[in-house]
């Protein structure tokens, strides 16, 4: 039917380790959605494939001993935006992937998916990025633990080993607790279509609420891979909340993002984005945190 | 290769032989019958292959058969015989909804879908709800105006 060697179906993790073993090569299956449609249209051919969709035990978030929110990888988008945790503790991540495709595409991509695809437009990984969350990759030799930050290798390009499975992805509780985030897309349309550019912001206050005790900023589509912008987040460290913290994360973003011209939209375009977005991201978390912007 | 897959369709359970990567759409039209689930982009654009799989509405052209191991699929011709269905296809009718039709299964399934998690839809909750839903024929708004007296009349079903 299609052009692919073979199937191996796992019908449990350990199974999918040892597929992932043998089969080092093998594409690994969870939602379906890319694959399936990449292979009608032969983007993907001769390969081994690996499903991973039968494995419930993948599926779900939940509150560790410790605190740390943890998202299995194959959790729904629309999962994902429902769940009383993501609500609670990081609701930012669940409207960011309220913003992908369709109520369809929704119901079937899984976050786990979104962010070993690798590319730069994937909505969840911007604000996964923000939040410095942290990755379990389990393969027979053991689990390894890896920063989210350090995932991205280029567009697409991941550091998935071979014999390695995603199987957790956590945000610690210091990284959730008092802090509010705010993602913005900006697409040509509001539904079904991928990001020009995407922003994810997230504050934490002062005890008094009146400076930024930590700001963190991630972009997608504004690099080759999902970015955070480093720059901008030294510089708005205990800051007053007013008109030139603004400025600072608004223009101290464009440090570390390299947008290219495509066909959705120009360089130019991108790099106005990131300021505006970057801006606007800004007082909205700072808003949901109880500050107020002074000018 | 070929296996074994048990599923609920339209409350019903079937068994079908086949390749695990097969589309859930063609086992659905080729296999089973059900027509009344539509190909049209074949890519996850455009809605017209929405089934019901465990209550959330998806994209069959996107859904490999082995993922559909143990679900309780509902496509339109189930839907149709419910009393929500029938609510909701009279209201199409009577709203004026249906051009060519070719959308339309979908554009149900998709009301139905929010609906049920959401009885009295604002208008635009209504856009929201048929967002992954293309049609070429109405521009919309017969369409929403007819979820909105599906959702009128049918007070209690959802
Ligand atoms: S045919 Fe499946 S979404 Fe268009
Ligand atoms: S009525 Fe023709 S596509 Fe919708």
């Amino acid at each position: 039917m299609y052009d692919f060697k073979t199937l191996y179906e796992a019908s449990s993790v350990e199974d999918a380790l040892r597929l992932r073993k043998d089969h080092p090569k093998a594409l690994v299956l969870a939602g379906g959605s890319d694959i399936l449609i990449k292979l009608r249209g032969e983007e993907i051919s001769g390969c081994e494939l690996i499903s991973i969709y039968a494995l419930d035990e993948l599926r779900g978030v939940c509150l560790e001993e410790d605190g740390s929110l943890l998202i299995r990888p194959l959790t729904s988008f629309s999962d994902i935006t429902m769940h009383p945790l993501i609500k609670q503790c990081v609701p930012v991540l669940g409207e960011a992937v309220d913003q992908i495709g369709g109520p369809q595409i929704r119901n079937i991509g899984t976050i786990g998916g979104n962010i070993c695809n690798g590319v730069t437009s994937a909505d969840s990984a911007s604000t996964l990025k923000a939040y410095d969350a942290v990755l379990e990759l389990a393969s027979f030799e053991g689990i390894r633990i890896l920063p989210y930050a350090e995932f991205n290798l280029g567009p697409g390009k991941v550091d998935l080993r071979p014999g390695e499975l995603l199987t957790g992805i956590r945000i610690p509780r210091e990284s959730w607790e008092h802090t509010y985030g705010e993602y913005i897309k900006y697409a040509m349309r509001r539904a079904m279509d991928i990001a020009t550019l995407g922003c994810s912001v997230n504050v934490r206050l002062t005890a008094d609420k009146q400076r930024i005790d930590r700001l963190r900023i991630a972009f997608g589509v504004a690099a080759p891979t999902p970015v955070r912008g480093r720059t901008a987040e030294a510089a708005a460290i205990g800051h007053a909340l007013d008109a030139a913290l603004l400025d600072i994360v608004g223009e101290g973003s464009l440090a570390d993002v390299m947008p290219r011209t495509s066909w959705r939209a120009s360089k130019e375009f991108r790099l106005h984005l990131v300021q505006e977005l970057a801006r606007r991201a800004t007082i909205a978390a700072i808003g949901k945190a109880g500050g107020t912007i002074n000018d | 290769m070929v296996r074994e897959i048990q599923f609920r369709l339209n409350g019903k359970d079937v068994s079908v032989i086949c390749d695990p990567l097969k589309r859930l759409l063609d086992v659905l039209r080729e296999d089973l019958g059900m027509v009344g689930t539509k190909e049209a982009c074949g890519e996850g654009e455009c809605g017209a292959c929405s089934v019901l799989r465990d209550g959330a509405i998806v994209t069959t052209c996107m859904i490999p058969m082995g993922a559909v191991q143990g679900c309780e699929i509902t496509t339109i011709e189930g839907l149709r015989e419910t009393e929500r269905g029938k609510c909701l296809i009279e209201a199409f009718a009577d709203g004026g909804a249906v051009q060519c039709g070719f959308c339309i299964p979908g554009m149900v399934i998709a009301a139905e879908s929010l609906l049920a998690s959401n009885p009295h839809p604002t208008n635009e909750q209504i856009r929201h709800g048929i967002s992954g839903n293309l049609c070429r024929c109405t521009g919309y708004d017969l369409i929403v105006d007819s979820i909105r007296l599906a959702s009128e009349r049918g007070n209690g079903l959802w």
